[in-house]
């Protein structure tokens, strides 16, 4: 991304009016692609509406790019199309699976890190970006399970996926936070350790203790303020790598628009900051 | 570093969604091992609820005539015999109508097929392509002597159906939005409904056996003189003029669709 280097908020049907109406400067929007996965109506004619005010991203969840499969080419069109509808500014997918064998499961769902899911998962995004014909950015998801049979750590994984598929990389800081606190590792090292140069993209949001486990287990739920911790790792992390888009990521419990804007200001002020070194 | 088996991450994906949906499923040692974790939970609720908020979501209806608790333990059934085929999660829920009517807890609830099915043309008209509508007009000015040779096409955005076992779309129009009053006299009778989304919003309109069997007529590229003598023969009493003049206003035909048929 290199005209959008400011922050940014999910974008809900809920906020279509004010984020229409919002004059921030250099507010973008970010959307899931697959909520406008359709053939015509009144969600296209709103984001058009929206894109012809503010830059947008999409953010899919569903290429099920670690699943040992080809993208569904069907699916991998529709993007493509949105794609050259709405001329997004960034295009991000997940480390994860969710389509398998014909069935959608609306999660990230976890892999081994081995070396022939690298080569899968390689050859899928090399696949995406073709079809796609654009650069996209690859989120590190959030962990519950501690899982076996990985042979590669996250970081050297993603970083070799950049380069094989010359993919960017999208960091979320929040599920760093989550997955280091699920499984005892030290955030602040994993953000130290990720390699900067390839974030497109970074990502902050709100996470909840588990319903049944309590503080002993951390989930990713979107539904709430970004946690303290985790703007200091962000904090952490712009001083070390510069400005790099950000999103406000809210997709449930949803408060009012004004309240999303003021966690955006804040995230800019820090993107704006004179320790942010020049991109 | 263990070396892995070629086939190894297919394997594990295989098990792993199949203790996503099946808890009982007998799968690897290692997918075992993984689901035993509490946290695996997470993975299996989000799966689920992510799919049983989608069929509540494109079910309003269903859900307001049910209530909500009945409706996620009917939701939950349905997801774990039908997970989506498509991660656009509006489209999720196709066979959900067919469940129900063979659903035994909902056998006492004759209509609620019909009230879902009423729901996912909502939908289908929401997410139609964007087509103009035909005008008025534009049939008006032909001559009544040209006028049975010529075909109309139903817009994509319409939905209609014939009930013929309960008043559905009464009961459906009713729950919708949470509008009108579902405790309010209920005339048992069979029932047809329109749906059409001429613009943005989707509408709903009562239609009579005669409307239904015209549009059916329509679809199947027949001619309007056949699409009424169609009418005619479901409702010997129909008024062919006001029906037709009822369905240009309601936008349920697409423009420059006025072709005469050359026999």
């Amino acid at each position: 991304m290199t005209t959008v280097l400011t922050a940014g908020v999910s974008l809900k049907p809920q906020h279509y009016d004010a984020a229409f109406a919002c004059p921030a400067e250099g507010l973008w929007f970010e959307v899931h692609p697959e909520n406008y996965m359709v053939a015509g109506g009144p969600r296209l004619a709103w984001l058009e509406t929206i894109r012809s005010k503010h830059s947008i991203s999409l953010h899919g969840v569903a290429l099920s790019l670690a699943a040992d499969a080809k993208p569904d080419s069907a699916h991998l069109a529709r993007l493509a199309e949105l794609g050259r509808r709405f001329e997004p500014e960034l295009v991000s997918e997940h480390l994860a699976w969710s389509t398998w064998r014909g069935a959608y499961h609306p999660d990230l769902l976890p892999f081994p890190r081995t070396s022939e899911a690298l080569v899968r998962i390689a050859g899928n995004v090399s696949r995406a970006q073709d079809v796609l014909e654009r650069r996209i950015a690859i989120e590190n998801p959030s962990h519950y399970l501690r899982i076996d049979g990985h042979s590669w750590g996250e970081i050297d994984f993603l970083g070799e996926l950049a380069r094989r598929t010359g993919c960017g990389l999208l960091l979320d800081v929040n599920n760093v936070y989550v997955s280091a606190r699920n499984l005892g590792f030290p955030a602040g090292d994993y953000i130290d350790a990720f390699p900067g140069e390839a974030v497109m993209e970074i990502h902050l949001a709100g996470h909840t203790p588990d319903a049944n486990l309590g503080e002993a287990l951390l989930v990713d739920s979107h539904d709430t303020p970004v946690a303290l911790e985790v703007w200091a790792l962000y904090e952490q992390l712009i001083r070390r790598i510069g400005p790099r888009a950000t999103l406000i990521e809210r997709d449930d419990k949803l408060p009012d628009f004004a309240t999303l804007l003021a966690e955006r200001e804040r995230a800019d002020a820090v993107l704006r900051a004179p320790l942010a070194k020049a991109a | 570093m263990p070396p892995t088996m070629p086939g190894a991450l297919a394997r594990f994906q295989d098990d792993f969604a199949r203790a996503l949906i099946e808890p009982d499923a007998a799968v690897t040692h290692e997918i075992a091992a993984l689901a035993s974790q509490p946290a695996f939970a997470v993975y299996r609720n989000t799966v689920m609820k992510g799919c049983i908020d989608a069929l509540q979501a494109n079910y309003p209806a269903v859900t307001r005539l049910v209530g909500e608790e009945w409706f996620r333990a009917a939701a939950a059934v349905h997801v774990r015999e039908t997970l989506p085929a498509d991660p656009t999660l509006l489209h999720y829920g196709s066979a959900f109508a067919d469940f129900l009517a063979r659903f035994q807890p909902a056998a006492e609830l004759p209509y609620l097929p019909g009230v879902a099915r009423l729901d996912r043309y909502w939908t289908e008209a929401h997410c139609a392509p964007d087509e103009n509508t035909l005008d008025p007009m534009a049939v008006s000015r032909l001559a009544p002597e040209v006028l049975a040779g010529v075909v109309l096409h139903p817009l994509g955005a319409a939905r209609w159906a014939w009930f013929e076992e309960a008043p559905v779309y009464t009961i459906w129009s009713r729950n919708r939005n949470g509008g009108g009053d579902p405790g309010a006299d209920l005339d048992w009778r069979p029932e047809g409904a329109l749906l059409v989304r001429p613009r943005d919003a989707v509408e709903w309109f009562a239609l009579d056996a005669a409307g239904c069997a015209f549009l059916d007529a329509c679809a199947a590229g027949g001619t309007l003189g056949e699409a009424a003598e169609a009418a005619l023969q479901a409702q010997g009493d129909a008024n062919l003029a006001l029906l037709l003049a009822r369905l240009l206003k309601a936008g349920a035909f697409r423009e420059n669709a006025v072709q005469q048929r050359s026999n």
